[in-house]
């Protein structure tokens, strides 16, 4: 019987029935949801025959573009579930007062880690470096970036990361230490599970991946932008995507690092973070936060671009400021890393160390305010159009200032010792992530939806969207200050204070709002989709656009720009249709290198999931094979000598004098008509 | 002080609410207080009703919440604390109203349709404005950093309190589920109530016996992590008598909600009396009760002991910090340094 059982270890590791989500039936249906979902997309698939067509067009794509948008898909996955989490702990906070409400603490305590860790590095992540991916490139007047392999091996990777988050949910539970897994609790002695090796090796899948993508987001600002763009020539959303990617290529080690000692503590019994034998906690906060500061400001960053972008266009009018933006986001970048103690100032250092990072931290206020009132003053002056991404970026606006005043506060370390750990904090952060990144990143996404898809959204729905979003986080998250500021803690499975129902009963209804908000965008998509004949916009330039994505069809050709443009300009695109040339046949075309399909990055992204699979689980064969089968996709590809195609100059030129062809049968619209039909993406010169 | 027999609408009787009939099968027997004050502000009462009499009481009486936090100090550093929050807060409303104010005018004013604006496409740039944009917050930020640096130093845990007493010397061990305070002068301890004077300097060094946590008294003053192997420190004070919320705010695990202790400030008088009922209790924390506590559990009622090993919180402190580590036994008997 032994020799059985040893064989089953050799072969499953601690697998075993035991890991299903039987404690809970809360838990159970969280896993039936993922098993049924996934099989219900498979049997899609197969239904409709598209197996073949999603393996050529987008498993194997390195196309820029359509990595943008399957790492939106992800994105909007995770969006889906982290929301749920939300609610569920919002509703539970509402009831469990006196009263052990729905969710053991246990479950809650998975909940707020999947959530945190799901926000940040599944949903945010993968958002921005979506939208950057797509619209980086075209607004640098580039064919694709540096390295669409590797663009695509950072997506595969991000994708592991999520499944392994998803699987989590079926099998064993994940880790209760939050989104930052501060040991030693997250050490072998208080958490022997599979939790926090969850944790670990997704952060270090989708980590790996973002390092990565910096790496190749900046080579390709560096190396591919157009003649005549100049650095101060780009958008702001490339300047944004720029600083971003430095952040990630200097950040995201110290993560990998935290992460990989915790994982080297809890598999071979080291002691770099333990009580005992010479570990030491804090290292593990300095070094987690030496990320997480950073971390936090690759998120606001393209966020912040995305606003720049939404309000120069709607507003018909040149950003402002826009030297004065440049310096501010290097200055916000720069200093990001300067402050990650702020994120403990409890912890007990000096009050020199603690005032002296504090100070810091109110610095970035300045470069951050000074971009605030750049908007402000892109408006003046302007003819301001109310679409859904202008509303969600004034909702911005005044959301965001509120939790740039309460970072202030906590800023300051003496104020910092009474809110933080409490629902003031997660009041803060909520107030500087959803205006701030969620509410840009949904801006961003409504606005390039119809360069992506050749059609643009419901407009309805997505006012409907600003309403629900709006409403709901100030619902769920003004309440949670107060309540901060009356001692209440953070990650709370039940409250014992009466006196604090009101406040989270209100919070309750907001987190329901929320949830009617993300509906409402999947309503809108779907909406969308079925009416896309009535709001198509093939001709590329739906709002009036200023920069050079808006240069191009909608949906624009696998090679971006028949003839890579010449820019004369900051707005390029916008000065090209001022003087008459956005529209001309070029006098040669040439044929154009585009870089074939490959298989390799889809295998390094299934390969890596199942290495982390298996050390989660200590099924060490499937570790190893997972290791050893990305290093061999690797080093099979370093074999393949056709990795590029050759699209004929004539079909370039045949497919430009088509796309000059519907231009010139088309009437150009006037912004009155933005909203119609009519609106095929051909916008009229005068505002 | 609010007078105790006033029935309070908005009490806080939330937690650890002290059940004085019958023992729990978990916890240890107790003693009853001899004082009437504490014994009426540990009454318990069902969700349900206390509910309805904060809702009628808040609409009928205009009670205020009778806060815990800061809001509602009762000691020099919450207070200290509260008035910097406000002030801070007050200054960079400097910067935030206006962009409240401003923002929705500015779309309204200019949007498309209101041909009364002026419209200037190519406007971008304007020195005044930029000295404005980027001089206002550099003056605001140099205001806070200074009153910032000036009020961490003065508001340091570590930095003892003005007094003609010398502060009263607590040890405090977090622990799963509960807290353990020592008091070494005395000779006493006690899980889950912390008593001080009112008026005199409390010195509390923490540490952890377990993972690393946060001990907070909102309304004496800010909070505190504990680690194990670690001593941190926290000095506060009471001005005024009261019972006031203590709790742990970093998340270690199953019982982490339920983490909260009362902290009782005493009239001279009412704490020697406290002091002489732990040293009447019939629990002394010896090397087993300490292990037992030492295990993961909730503590529902405070208890009292009479005395504790010497050196039982240095223990604590040094037993990560040598290897292996140092059994019961030997704390009794070996002199440890400081």
């Amino acid at each position: 019987m032994t020799e059985t059982a040893g064989i089953w270890h050799l072969i499953l590791g601690n697998l075993g029935y035991d890991a299903l989500p039987t404690y809970s039936p809360v838990a159970a249906t969280g896993a039936s949801v993922v098993l049924l979902g996934a099989l219900t997309l498979a049997v899609l698939i197969t239904w409709l025959g598209k197996w073949k067509y999603l393996w050529s067009g987008w498993l194997t794509s390195v196309d820029h573009k359509r990595i943008g948008i399957m790492y939106v898909i992800v994105s909007l996955v995770m969006l889906s579930r982290g929301v749920i989490e939300g609610v569920m702990m919002r509703t539970q906070q509402a009831v469990a007062i006196q009263s052990p409400g729905y969710l053991s603490p246990d479950h809650f305590g998975q909940l707020f880690s999947t959530h945190g860790t799901i926000m940040i590095f599944f949903m945010a992540m993968p958002f921005l470096t979506g939208l950057i991916n797509y619209a980086m490139p075209l607004q640098i007047g580039a064919r694709d970036v540096r390295f669409p392999l590797l663009n695509a091996i950072s997506l595969w990777l991000t994708a592991a990361g999520a499944a392994l988050v998803m699987v989590s949910l079926v099998l064993g539970k994940f880790s209760t230490g939050g989104w930052s897994g501060y040991p030693p609790y997250t050490e072998m002695s208080y958490q022997p599970g599979v939790g926090p090796d969850y944790w670990i090796w997704a952060l270090t899948l989708s980590s790996i991946g973002t390092t990565l993508t910096g790496l190749n987001f900046a080579v390709t600002i560096y190396k591919e932008r157009a003649p005549g763009m100049t650095f101060f020539r780009m958008p702001l959303f490339t300047w944004t995507a720029l600083c971003a990617s430095i952040l990630m290529v200097f950040a995201m080690p110290p993560l990998t690092v935290a992460t990989l000692l915790l994982a080297l503590d809890r598999y071979l019994d080291m002691h770099f973070f333990t009580n005992a034998l010479g570990g030491n906690m804090m290292n593990f906060a300095n070094l987690f936060w030496l990320f997480g500061h950073p971390e936090v400001y690759i998120l606001i960053l393209p966020a912040f671009g995305v606003f720049s972008s939404v309000f120069a266009t709607f507003s018909s009018k040149r950003l402002y400021g826009y030297t004065s933006l440049v310096y501010a986001t290097m200055c916000i970048a720069v200093l990001s890393f300067t402050v990650w103690l702020h994120h403990f100032f409890t912890m007990g250092q000096s009050p020199t160390i603690n005032a002296a990072f504090g100070a810091a931290t109110m610095l970035i206020g300045i470069p951050t305010g000074v971009k605030i009132y750049d908007w402000m003053l892109t408006m003046y002056r302007g003819r301001v159009r109310f679409t859904v991404p202008l509303l969600f970026s004034l909702s911005f606006i005044l959301l965001f200032v509120i939790g740039g005043l309460t970072g202030i506060i906590l800023a300051t370390p003496p104020a910092d010792f009474m809110v933080h750990n409490t629902v003031f904090l997660v009041a803060h952060f909520h107030n500087v992530l959803i205006p701030g990144l969620l509410f840009g990143m949904i801006a961003g996404y409504q606005y390039w939806f119809p360069k992506a898809f050749g059609f643009r959204l419901n407009e309805k729905w997505g006012r409907i969207a600003v309403a629900l979003w709006t409403s709901g986080f100030i619902l769920a998250f003004m309440p949670l200050y107060i309540l901060g500021m009356e001692g209440m803690p953070r990650r709370t499975q039940e409250i014992l204070q009466l006196q604090f129902t009101p406040y989270l009963l209100v919070a309750g209804a907001g987190a329901l709002l929320l949830l009617g908000g993300l509906i409402s965008l999947f309503v809108q998509l779907w909406i969308s989709v079925r009416e896309r004949h009535e709001n198509p916009a093939p001709l590329g330039d739906p709002w009036g656009g200023r920069s050079l994505e808006w240069a191009t069809p909608s949906p624009p050709p696998e090679y971006n720009f028949f003839t890579l443009p010449t820019v004369q300009d900051r707005d390029a695109f916008m000065w090209m249709k001022e003087h008459d040339l956005a529209y001309q046949a070029a006098p040669h075309y040439q044929d154009i290198l585009m870089p074939r399909n490959s298989a390799t990055p889809l295998v390094i992204g299934v390969a890596g999931f199942f290495c982390a699979f298996g050390l989660v689980w200590h099924i060490w064969w499937m570790a190893g094979a997972g290791f050893v089968l990305a290093w061999a996709a690797v080093i099979a590809r370093s074999f393949v000598r056709n990795t590029t195609r050759r699209i004929p100059a004539r079909e370039v030129q045949q497919a430009h004098r088509d796309w000059l062809h519907d231009i010139a049968g088309s009437r150009p619209i006037p912004r009155d008509e933005e909203l119609t039909t009519r609106n095929l993406g051909l916008a009229e010169i005068t505002p | 002080m609010k007078a105790p027999d006033r029935p309070d609408c908005c009490s806080l009787d939330g937690c650890a609410t002290a059940r004085r009939t019958g023992s729990h099968p978990r916890s240890p027997e107790h003693k009853r207080y001899p004082i009437p004050a504490l014994r009426r502000l540990g009454r318990a009462f069902t969700p349900h009703k206390s509910l309805l009499y904060l809702l009628a009481a808040r609409a009928t009486t205009g009670c205020t919440m009778q806060g815990e936090g800061f809001l509602s100090p009762e000691g020099p550093i919450a207070a200290a604390e509260r008035q910097l929050f406000f002030e801070v807060t007050a200054l960079t409303l400097i910067v935030v109203v206006p962009v409240l104010v401003l923002t929705p005018w500015l779309a309204w004013r200019y949007r498309r349709g209101n041909e009364k604006a002026v419209y200037r496409p190519k406007w971008e740039f304007s020195w005044p404005l930029e000295i404005l944009a980027w001089g206002v917050p550099v003056v605001i930020v140099s205001i806070l950093g200074l009153m910032l640096w000036e009020k961490t130093h003065q508001l340091d845990p570590c930095r003892p309190l003005p007094s003609g007493q010398p502060p009263l010397q607590i040890q405090v061990v977090g622990l799963d589920w509960k807290w353990l305070f020592i008091y070494p002068e005395p000779g006493i301890a006690t899980v889950n109530e912390l008593a001080i004077p009112v008026g005199r300097p409390v010195h509390l060094t923490l540490t952890s016996d377990t993972v690393m946590q946060s001990f907070m008294v909102p309304r004496l003053a800010g909070q505190i992590y504990a680690m194990a192997g670690m001593e941190t420190q926290l000095y506060l004070q009471a001005d005024h008598a009261g019972v006031f919320l203590g709790e742990n705010t970093q998340y270690n695990g199953d019982g982490f909600q339920k983490q909260k202790f009362r902290t009782l400030a005493l009239s001279d008088a009412d704490f020697s009396n406290w002091v002489e009922t732990a040293r009447q209790s019939d629990e002394q924390l010896g090397c087993d009760q300490y292990t037992r506590l030492a295990e993961k559990g909730l503590f529902p009622q405070p208890v009292l002991y009479a005395g504790t090993p010497p050196r039982l919180f240095n223990w604590i402190v040094q037993k990560y910090q040598t290897e292996p580590t140092p059994g019961c036994p030997q704390f009794t008997q070996e002199d440890k340094h400081d």
